[in-house]
């Protein structure tokens, strides 16, 4: 086959020892990452990366896929006919952010099957926060605001990840998150410039969204033992600290405009440190819920879980049917 | 930022007719349907109201994630026919308080008998072979009808029309690559593909009954006469069934009656659903 | 065809997981539940234009994959036209042998219009 040859020929001119091999790996790698430019899937690359990147890769797109959830559960009662429709193509868009994801993991040489069973098996981790309940309308604009406002502070910098394919995934996905950020917004602000009772109803999604939403950026940066490595190698461009710090000061703006406030009354701005400050978050809570104790996380693994098990007779029989038809062919050719 | 322009395709809204601007024709008078035709427009937005509120609920459950977006987009397309359709009906109505009936009025303030949709629209999800068994036929249905509306003497009826067959046509291709699919699969999923259709057919006949009114709107050229899709609706659905060695289901017709607001036991709990919020607060906007 | 054949797959002088794991490692065959290929979708977003890689999806096979590229990446107008690959139906080269493969055009300037500068200024040229 092509593909053998092309990859023999080369290697062949290029022979020497494993060893040397693995010192110029290194070393391209090294000038790779120096330059600030990209590694792609077929580029030798250090063990410990590709590691971090699956587990960085796959969590974000398990994230993406439950993250549809949440917003799912009101696409049925959303309150409007035009509302419904923005809800749909959102939530849609999130399965499209998965599918980006898993395709650049992809290409690190897990396939999604696998990472899919990781994830219904309760061994892969994702988000926390999609494990808190949509319990109002209000929550779908909440959820818009927040949330995919704090995945687009977290996925800009992205962009420019090392990894050529999370990269080119994330600049698509960005493209299509700046929608989700803005119909939260606007959702709210409906609710708040509507009757008292959506405002109020706008108000408790905020109170309950917030702290979850800022704890998205991860632990604190003393308390983020990986974040150091993958700054070194240009994964991740800015700290856990940094992106909330950011992410509270566009908030504290927006706010305002929404004529709501957030549930922290510690948010100042440091002269000194030129950052935005917030309240203590309870991290002992962000720790229980990623430990699989949060309001929603039997439940949406559970949805997972059906959709994939209760879906595989329908991959097999499309996967027969296509094997079937290729015999066909087959025998016409013989 | 440099990245941004590295992806390798580009986005754009496109320039289709969109539901909002039926709903501005309406409201400034360009459009005006009469009592008849805004009544045959209700009959038309409620089969695709009803039909995507039913897909909506397969977003984050399709049997691959690939398929969740499918279903994602057939469902926004016909949300999208509903709304054109229902701000065009509601130019013909008002409300108690003598406002022109939105879309939104009309969705979520009417009781079930006062919807106008076949029985078949409803017919629960079941599993991925029952939703693509309704989905076999209710796409191949609307493609006719929609490529005969499109010579409609009402200009808005026909304008809707020539949006929505380019996207329904696209629905029975998906539909019929999923009977071929699941009839010649596994044993499995050919069994669960007859059944699928089994479930469906009674509610066909239906689809293709003549009334009153549709009598009076087609010898005006306004509608099509439902029973006159009949014979094309038998052959393309029969060229995908003779190529799946399925055969059409002998089972009874359901008396139906969806178009004088005789539904089966499920409307009530579609509406229930779909109506909760709008209606704890009335007058509200969203 | 592997249902996991993939072009981008690392290459095997490469770590822990080289270019044969996802192949040779028997446990995700067992788990692959009879999982679609891999497919790289191209779009042409506009007449005139070429087919770009847009990505990669899932698909059973190529009407499929056809079908589902329109639904994930031409969800807003990205094009008017796809292609779509099995994924192992890709060669390419070999990363590793960048030097040989493509030292040759290096230094080569005279195959680039900018390295005739007597011309300069001369009209129509
Ligand atoms: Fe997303
Ligand atoms: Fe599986
Ligand atoms: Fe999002």
């Amino acid at each position: 086959m092509a593909a053998q040859n092309l990859q023999s020929v080369p290697a062949e001119l290029t022979a020497g020892t494993s060893e040397t091999a693995e010192a110029d790996g290194q070393a391209n790698f090294d000038r790779v990452i120096a330059e600030d430019s990209r590694i792609e899937p077929k580029d030798w690359m250090p063990a410990a990366y590709r590691k971090t990147l699956l587990r960085q890769i796959s969590q974000h797109a398990h994230s993406e896929i439950i993250g549809m959830q949440p917003e799912a559960n009101w696409i049925s009662r959303a309150p409007s006919l035009k509302r419904k429709a923005i809800l749909m193509a959102k939530v849609q868009d999130e399965a499209g952010h998965g599918l980006y994801l898993y395709s650049a993991a992809e290409s690190l040489g897990q396939n999604r099957d696998e990472m899919t069973d990781a994830l219904i098996a309760g061994k892969a981790r994702y988000s926390s926060i999609f494990n808190y309940p949509a319990l109002t309308w209000a929550d779908m604009g909440a959820i818009g605001w927040l949330v995919d406002g704090a995945a687009i502070c977290n996925q800009v910098p992205l962009c420019r990840a090392s990894y050529g394919p999370y990269g080119r995934a994330m600049v698509r996905i960005c493209k299509e998150e700046s929608f989700h950020q803005r119909q939260g917004f606007e959702i709210l602000l409906e609710l708040s410039n509507g009757t008292p009772a959506q405002k109020q109803m706008a108000q408790d999604a905020v109170n309950r969204w917030y702290a979850p939403a800022l704890m998205m950026f991860g632990p604190p940066d003393d308390d983020s033992p990986n974040s150091k490595q993958s700054m070194a190698w240009n994964i991740k461009r800015f700290s856990n600290d940094e992106l909330r710090s950011r992410f509270v000061g566009m908030m504290v703006e927006q706010v305002r405009v929404l004529g709501l406030t957030l549930p922290d009354d510690q948010i100042r701005f440091n002269e000194d440190s030129k950052k935005w400050e917030h309240g203590p978050l309870d991290w002992d809570e962000f720790h229980e819920v990623l430990a699989g104790r949060g309001p929603c996380n039997s439940q949406r693994l559970e949805r997972r879980r059906e959709a994939h098990d209760g879906g595989a007779w329908v991959r097999e029989a499309a996967a027969a049917y296509a094997q079937k038809q290729s015999m066909k062919t087959k025998e016409y050719a013989a | 930022m440099s990245e941004a322009n590295a992806s390798a395709t580009r986005i754009t809204p496109g320039n289709a007719l969109r539901p909002e601007d039926i709903a501005l024709e309406v409201r400034t008078g360009l459009a005006k349907p009469t009592e008849d035709t805004a009544e045959y427009a209700l009959r038309l937005g409620d089969d695709a109201l009803i039909l995507a509120q039913r897909l909506g609920h397969w977003i984050s459950r399709a049997p691959e994630l690939e398929e969740d977006i499918a279903l994602g987009n057939i469902a926004l397309d016909e949300l999208g026919h509903a709304r054109s359709f229902l701000s065009y009906a509601g130019g013909a109505m008002t409300n108690d308080d003598g406002s022109a009936r939105s879309e939104d009025d009309l969705a979520y303030f009417r009781r079930e008998h006062e919807f106008r949709s076949v029985q078949l629209f409803e017919q629960p999800n079941g599993d991925f072979a029952a939703t693509i068994a309704r989905q076999f036929v209710v796409s191949y249905y609307q493609f006719l009808l929609y490529s005969r509306l499109t010579e409609s003497k009402d200009a808005t009826l026909a304008a809707i029309a020539a949006k929505a067959v380019k996207e329904v046509d696209y629905h029975r291709d998906h539909a019929a690559q999923w009977v071929l699919r699941l009839a010649g699969g596994t044993e499995e999923s050919r069994k669960r593909m007859i059944h699928g259709f089994r479930i469906m057919w009674p509610y066909v006949e239906e689809l293709f009954r003549d009334d009153d009114l549709t009598g009076r709107l087609a010898e005006a050229g306004i509608a099509v006469a439902p029973s006159s899709l009949k014979e094309d609706f038998d052959r393309l659905t029969g060229e995908v069934l003779t190529e799946a060695g399925l055969e059409v289901p002998d089972v009874p017709a359901a008396p139906g009656g969806g178009r004088q607001g005789k539904h089966s036991e499920h409307l009530g709990y579609i509406l229930a659903e779909m109506q909760v919020l709008a209606r704890e607060h009335p007058g509200a906007s969203w | 065809m592997s249902p996991h054949g993939n072009p981008e797959a690392p290459a095997s002088s490469a770590t822990e997981i080289n270019r044969e794991a996802p192949k040779a490692s028997p446990a995700p065959q067992e788990h692959t539940d009879h999982a679609w290929g891999l497919w790289e979708v191209f779009v042409r977003s506009s007449r005139g234009l070429s087919h770009v890689h847009a990505g990669s999806l899932h698909a059973p096979d190529a009407a499929m994959a056809l079908r589902n590229a329109r639904d994930l990446y031409t969800r807003r107008n990205e094009g008017v036209s796809i292609w779509v690959v099995p994924a192992d139906a890709i060669a390419a080269s070999d990363p590793d042998s960048k030097g040989a493969f493509f030292e040759s055009p290096q230094g080569k300037d005279y195959r680039h219009a900018t390295y005739y500068t007597k011309s300069e200024g001369v009209k129509h040229l």
